[in-house]
C-alpha cells in the first residue's frame, strides 16, 4: 500500500512538474547549468537568476545540474535543455574542456551559450562572466585594511597561501599597485601560511610578535583568514589588529561576532546568478555579444567584454556584521 | 554402517517416493526460460509505458535529433553493461571498470601527445582496458581471491595511476578524425556508439545463448564446484570474462573521450554502479546462474527513457536518482511479489479444497 501510495506520490509530482513548464511556454527560456545541485552556493545564484527573470518578465529559468561535479553528468543536463530547444543556457562548468563539444553543439543549434563563474574553453561559448578582476580583488582588498586601519593609518601585512599561487601573487600584486592611493598604510611584511590551517595559523602569530605596532592583516585566502582571525582571538589582539581579506561567510560569521574580522569579501552569488541570467536574456532577445562587447545587466550596470570574450562583474561584495549572518546560512 | 543405514532408509525413501508423485521436467531450461520471457515481457511494458508517459508529458520528446541526443547519454555504460551482464551471470562482479575507463583514456591522450594517430590511439585504448582486465582476471584466478575484492582494489590502482601520470592537468585537442567515434553519424542521426552498441548486443547475445562458451558460463554461475567437476576449466573461463569486460571499458573509452574530446583523470566517475544497475535490472541474477543479453538490452532502454523523460521535465537529479532506485526496486520485486500472492492464493484454495 505504502509502496503504490509513493508510486502515485512520485507520478503526481512528475504531472505537476510537467504543467508548470508547459503554461510557461512563450518565454525565453534559459538554462542554468550548475556544477552541482544541493550546494547553497549555486542555489543563492539561482535566486538572483530568478529576481532577474521576474524583472525582466518573460523569462523563465531552468535550474539544472548534476548530483555531483562531472562533467558527464552536466553534459547529460545539457543534452535535456537542448531537447527541450532552450534559449539560451548559462553554465558554469566542471571541466572546461569536457564541455566544449555538447556546447558548441548547442550553439549550432541556435542555442546561446555563455559560461560564469568557472569558464568553458573560448569557442565553446558566446561570453565568459567572471564574478570579478584581478584588479578589483586587489583595490577591495586595500581598501578594506584602509577601512579597519582608520584614518591614522598604520602598518598592515598579508598572509598568502604558497609563494607560487598564481592567483594569489596577482591579487598581491595589484594590492601593492592600489597601496599608494591610501598614504597611511605601511606594508610591513608577506607571509606565507600555504593555506595549510595550522601554517597559516603559526605564521600570524608570528606576525603578531614581531610587528608589535600591526594594525591589520590581509589573507585573500579563505584558508589564511579563518586561521589568522582564531590565532589573533587567542593571543587576545582582537580590537587591536583586525583581520580582513577573502574569505567564505559561513567560515567566518564567528570571527566577526567575537570582533577579529570587521569586514571582508568575497563575490556575492546572488548577484551572480542575477547578471548571468540578465546576459542570457540580453544574448538570447538579440543583443550581440561575444569579444569586445559590453551587454547591460540591469542593477549590475553595463559588463563589458574584453578581447577574448571574459567580463568581470564588479568588485567583490563586502560582508560584515549586517550581513554575514544571512550570507553565512548560503555558502 | 553407512551401507546399513542406507538400507534401511531406502525403502522408506521409494514408499515415500510411490505416495507422493515428483515432478519431473523434461527440459532443465524450460523453467528458466519461461521466467525469464516474464521478465522481459514486464521489461517491456515499463518501457512502453516510459515511451508513452514520456510523448504525454513533453512536447520534445518525439523529435528525432533529442532522441538521438539522448542516446549518447546511456550507450557508454550500455556497451560495458554487456560483458559484465556475463560476468555477474558467472557469480563474478567487476567494479574496476570506471576507473578501467580513466587508464585507457589517459594512455589513449598521452598517445595522442606522442604524435600517434587515431588508428594507433583506438587500438591503445582499446589495448590498455584488455590489459587491465587480464590483470583482473590473472590476480583473481591466480590467488583465488575474490572478485569484489580485487576489483575494488584495482579500482583505486587504474584511477590512481591515471592522476599521478595527469594529475590536475588535461589532456586535450584530440584530432578531428578521432571525434568521429563518440561524436560521429552513420546514417542520419544515428549515432556511430549507438550503431556499435546494438552491433555488439546482437554479437554478446550470440555468446551468450547460442555458443559452448555461454552455456558454460551458466553452469559456472550456477554451481562452480559442478562445473568444475563437470571438466569445465572455470578458471580460464573466468579470465576470459575479465578480459572481455577490460576490453569492452576500453572501448567505451574511446567513445567517451572521443564524445568529451578531453582526459581528466575523473573521467566516468561512479559508473561501475550505473552499469551493473543496468545489468541488474535487466534480470541477471546478482547470485549468478540466470540472466538474458535481451533482458539487458531492454532495461538499458528503460532506465535511458526514464532519465532522459525526467531530464525533459527538468527533474532535479537527485529526484532522478530516487526514481531510477524506485524503477530498480519495483521492477525487480514485481515479479518476486507477484509469485508470492500467486502461491499464497493456491494455498488458500488449497486449504479451502481439503
Amino acid at each position: 500500500m505504502k509502496f503504490r501510495k509513493s508510486l502515485l506520490a512520485a507520478a503526481a509530482l512528475v504531472f505537476g512538474l510537467a504543467t508548470v513548464s508547459a503554461q510557461a511556454a512563450d518565454n525565453i527560456r534559459v538554462g542554468l547549468v550548475v556544477k552541482s545541485l544541493g550546494n547553497g552556493f549555486f542555489e543563492a545564484a539561482r535566486d538572483g537568476a530568478m529576481e532577474a527573470a521576474k524583472e525582466v518578465g518573460n523569462a523563465e529559468v531552468i535550474y539544472t545540474g548534476p548530483t555531483s561535479t562531472t562533467a558527464e553528468g552536466q553534459i547529460e543536463s545539457i543534452n535535456a535543455l537542448m531537447a527541450q530547444h532552450v534559449d539560451a543556457i548559462a553554465v558554469s562548468a566542471n571541466d572546461p574542456n569536457a564541455l566544449a563539444p555538447i556546447l558548441k553543439r548547442a550553439m549550432q543549434r541556435g542555442i546561446k551559450v555563455i559560461s560564469w563563474d568557472s569558464g568553458v574553453a573560448q569557442d565553446a561559448r558566446i561570453v565568459h562572466l567572471n564574478p570579478s578582476n584581478n584588479e578589483l580583488i586587489g583595490k577591495t582588498c586595500v581598501k578594506l585594511a584602509a577601512d579597519v586601519v582608520g584614518d591614522g593609518g598604520g602598518d598592515i601585512a598579508i598572509l598568502s597561501a604558497t609563494p607560487t599561487s598564481t592567483n594569489q601573487n596577482i591579487w598581491i600584486g595589484e594590492m601593492k599597485k592600489a597601496l599608494p592611493d591610501y598614504s597611511g598604510l605601511k606594508l610591513v611584511d608577506t607571509v606565507y601560511g600555504d593555506d595549510l590551517a595550522d601554517k597559516s595559523y603559526r605564521e600570524t602569530v608570528a606576525l603578531l610578535k614581531k610587528y608589535p605596532d600591526l594594525k591589520a592583516i590581509v589573507a585573500p585566502t579563505s584558508v589564511g583568514i579563518v586561521a589568522a582571525a582564531q590565532a589573533v582571538e587567542d593571543q587576545n589582539m582582537v580590537g587591536k589588529v583586525f583581520v580582513t581579506g577573502l574569505g567564505l561567510p559561513s567560515e567566518l560569521a564567528g570571527h566577526v561576532e567575537k570582533g577579529s574580522v570587521k569586514s571582508f569579501a568575497i563575490w556575492n552569488p546572488i548577484d551572480l546568478g542575477y547578471s548571468a541570467m540578465m546576459i542570457s536574456y540580453k544574448l538570447a532577445t538579440g543583443a550581440q555579444g561575444g569579444p569586445n562587447s559590453k551587454i547591460e545587466a540591469g542593477r549590475m550596470g553595463t559588463i563589458s567584454f574584453d578581447e577574448n570574450g571574459d567580463g568581470a562583474m564588479s568588485e567583490p561584495f563586502v560582508y560584515d556584521a549586517s550581513n554575514v549572518e544571512k550570507f553565512a546560512k548560503i555558502f | 554402517m553407512n551401507r546399513q543405514t542406507l538400507q534401511q532408509t531406502a525403502p522408506h525413501t521409494t514408499q515415500h517416493q510411490t505416495g507422493n508423485q515428483r515432478f519431473l521436467p523434461d527440459n532443465l531450461n524450460g523453467a528458466w526460460r519461461n521466467r525469464l520471457l516474464r521478465w522481459e515481457t514486464l521489461l517491456l511494458v515499463f518501457v512502453a509505458l516510459a515511451f508513452f508517459a514520456n510523448t504525454q508529458l513533453s512536447p520534445y520528446f518525439l523529435d528525432p535529433w533529442s532522441l538521438s541526443d539522448a542516446t549518447f547519454n546511456f550507450t557508454e555504460k550500455a556497451i560495458i553493461a554487456l560483458p559484465m551482464a556475463l560476468l555477474i551471470i558467472a557469480r563474478d562482479i567487476d567494479l574496476s571498470v570506471a576507473s578501467t575507463i580513466a587508464l585507457s583514456s589517459v594512455a589513449m591522450g598521452a598517445a595522442n601527445s606522442a604524435g600517434i594517430d587515431p588508428a594507433g590511439m583506438v587500438a591503445i585504448g582499446a589495448g590498455v582496458g584488455l590489459l587491465a582486465g587480464l590483470f583482473n582476471g590473472y590476480i583473481i584466478t591466480r590467488f583465488d581471491i575474490p572478485a569484489i575484492v580485487v576489483t575494488i582494489g584495482t579500482m583505486s590502482l587504474y584511477r590512481g595511476i591515471a592522476y599521478i601520470v595527469l594529475g590536475d592537468g588535461v589532456y586535450r585537442d584530440y584530432p578531428q578524425g578521432f571525434a568521429f567515434f563518440g561524436q560521429g553519424y552513420v546514417y542520419g542521426v544515428i549515432s556511430f556508439e549507438f550503431t556499435l552498441f546494438l552491433l555488439l548486443a546482437v554479437i554478446f547475445a550470440v555468446i551468450l545463448h547460442k555458443t559452448i562458451f555461454g552455456r558454460r558460463v551458466f553452469a559456472i554461475g550456477n554451481n562452480p564446484t559442478a562445473a568444475l567437476f563437470s571438466g569445465i576449466n572455470v578458471k580460464r573461463h573466468r579470465m576470459v570474462l575479465f578480459t572481455l569486460v577490460g576490453l569492452l571499458s576500453g572501448i567505451a573509452a574511446i567513445l567517451l573521450t572521443s564524445r568529451i574530446g578531453s582526459t581528466r583523470p575523473s573521467i566516468a566517475m561512479g559508473w561501475e554502479l550505473e552499469v551493473i544497475t543496468m545489468v541488474v535490472l535487466g534480470g541477471v541474477s546478482i547470485m549468478g546462474g540466470a540472466g538474458s543479453i535481451a533482458g539487458v538490452f531492454i532495461a538499458v532502454f528503460l532506465m535511458g527513457l526514464v532519465t532522459f523523460g525526467m531530464g525533459l521535465l527538468n527533474v532535479p537529479g537527485i529526484v532522478m536518482s530516487i526514481f531510477t532506485g524506485i524503477l530498480l526496486i519495483a521492477v525487480i520485486g514485481t515479479p518476486i511479489i507477484w509469485r508470492r500472492v500467486v502461491q499464497a492464493q493456491k494455498m488458500r484454495s488449497k486449504m479451502r479444497g481439503g
